[in-house]
């Protein structure tokens, strides 16, 4: 591996440019005719413009992506995450034109993004699933699949994918209006009335287990993140180790994910995510087969850097360390700061940086594409800058955050930095005993 | 008399129909009242409408399906 195309932007390209740096490979960078000017195409070795500013002309687009990397004479792409990074077609095509795959076979891309099938390998290998319906039932049947599975329950399209259309019956006379109706949209939108059932866990903590695996069959995991801080299913702040976890569960909760990077055949890094419940118990949801946004975390507690973890891997290598090398050390947060005005229902904010401090000193990272003087473009994701804090332990990790955010001033522009300091001093927060549902409950959502 | 506009109220792409399958909001030729919608402006991957301030018949469109707008940028002729 010689030359990797980062078929992404914004500050996750500029990681990975960071990683490949340290490995002595060239990168190449990708930009629509929005990012001219966008820091990662600065930094890295070679650039390339793939067209026009809307995403699925540039960077959702496989065959210019795929042509860039042939014109530059990358030999290998890295996907990031979001974007094109969990499409299985975009690998299959990427192998198919002889360049490396920074990520797992497209195979288990496609595995683990069909949910029926991700549950099954799952429930195969021992990893406690949350109850549900194996597939699709017709709607006459969801009476008894509730009361198999136990009230609440949450129903949806079988047909549909992700969170349409969702619905939640508390019980069987919630359930009856429900299933009409539910069905009715069903058959509506995809032609099938048949439906999916699920538990409803209520108030679980978010806590997810990240692995490497080689493809010498090697498979470790380097601990988990805690993910519960979020505001309309988006994660706010990650922090590792999680305040929820008993040594004990901390341990079969990785090796359960262990055991499922194994039985998908997976290789390189991956992220196993469960709900926790109020009883201790956890319950697979899903795998993310890519990097992370909040990878940072686990880097700073295990002092592994996944990025380059990922690259060896790609490029053939074995992994230079089992799992008895991996050790959790302190504690870690990441705060992320999206160009959004907090104080207007999280109204997008783009627009210029006219003015930037950024915060440093001990145990402090920040991961961002920002620059004095750069134009947020209004046309993508809102993450502008992640800033990382570790501790010796949480309690320093939480007075280092604060510390960091203080200093950390971006003018120009609305951004969730003040979001963070309020955060900071709730008393739940605090004392780590939060949930998915803990900023909605605080109306703070 | 001159003609009235319908802005863009913010910046990102702009888009004539609630999704790529769907008809348009509007087509030139049709009256619009103060509320009524006729598009979107996707900006960081959130969408929001664009309304008519005035009352009148939309005459042409200045931008097309999909192209990228500035917060203010006129987005249409209103004429009657």
């Amino acid at each position: 591996m010689r030359r990797v195309l980062i078929a992404n932007r914004g500050e996750v390209a500029v990681r990975v440019i960071r990683a490949c740096r340290e490995l002595e490979i060239e990168s190449v960078a990708v930009y629509s005719q929005a990012d001219e000017s966008a820091l990662h195409v600065r930094q890295a070795d070679h650039s390339i413009n793939i067209g026009k500013a809307a995403a699925r002309f540039s960077y959702l687009n496989p065959a210019v992506l795929i042509e860039a990397a042939q014109r530059s004479g990358a030999d290998a792409v890295h996907p990031g995450y979001g974007f094109l990074s969990e499409n299985a077609e975009f690998a299959r095509r990427c192998h198919d034109a002889e360049l490396i795959w920074v990520g797992p076979p497209a195979e288990a891309i496609e595995l683990m993004g069909d949910k029926a099938a991700a549950r099954k390998v799952a429930a195969q290998a021992d990893v406690p699933i949350v109850p549900g319906t194996e597939g699709a039932v017709a709607p006459e049947q969801a009476f008894a699949a509730a009361e198999r599975i136990g009230y609440p329950v949450m129903l949806k399209a079988a047909a549909g994918g992700g969170g349409k259309g969702i619905r939640v019956a508390r019980d069987g006379d919630e359930l009856k209006d429900c299933v009409t109706v539910a069905a009715r949209e069903a058959r509506a939108a995809f032609g099938d009335s048949a439906l999916y059932l699920e538990k409803l866990l209520v108030t679980p903590r978010h806590v997810e287990i990240q692995v490497l695996a080689d493809t010498h069959g090697n498979v470790i995991h380097l601990y988990e993140r805690e993910c519960s801080l979020q505001r309309r299913r988006q994660k706010l702040l990650e922090e590792s180790p999680s305040p929820a976890l008993d040594p004990g569960t901390r341990e079969s909760m990785a090796a359960a994910a262990v055991r499922l990077a194994g039985a998908a055949g997976y290789t390189n890094a991956g992220t196993v995510e469960f709900l926790l419940d109020g009883t201790g118990a956890f319950h697979f949801i899903e795998m993310n087969t890519r990097i992370q946004v909040e990878h940072p975390v686990t880097e700073m507690v295990t002092g592994v850097d996944l990025v380059k973890e990922q690259l060896r891997i790609a490029a053939g290598e074995r992994l230079a360390f089992g799992q008895e090398g991996i050790s959790l050390h302190g504690a870690a947060i990441e705060f992320r700061i999206t160009a959004e005005d907090p104080d207007a229902d999280f109204h997008p904010s783009p627009g210029q940086i006219t003015g930037l401090e950024i915060p440093g000193g001990p145990g402090v990272r920040l991961d961002t594409a920002l620059y004095a003087g750069y134009t947020v473009p209004p046309f993508y994701d809102s993450l502008i800058a992640k800033l990382i804090v570790w501790g010796r332990d949480r309690q320093e990790a939480i007075a280092r955050g604060r510390r960091a955010l203080e200093e950390f001033a971006i003018d120009g522009i609305d951004t969730t930095i003040p979001f963070h300091l309020q955060i900071l001093e709730h008393p739940g927060f605090r004392r780590g005993e939060y949930h998915t549902e803990y900023l909605t409950d605080l109306a703070l959502g | 008399m001159s003609d009235k506009t319908i802005k863009a109220p913010l910046p990102g792409t702009f888009y004539r129909q609630s999704d790529p399958n769907a008809d348009p909001f509007v087509t030139e030729g049709d009256e619009v009242k103060p509320g009524d919608v006729v598009g979107l402006v996707e900006i960081m991957k959130s969408f929001h409408e664009v309304k008519s301030e005035d009352s009148g018949v939309v005459e042409r469109f200045l931008v097309e399906n999909e192209d990228t707008v500035e917060a203010g940028q006129d987005l249409a002729v209103l004429g009657g």
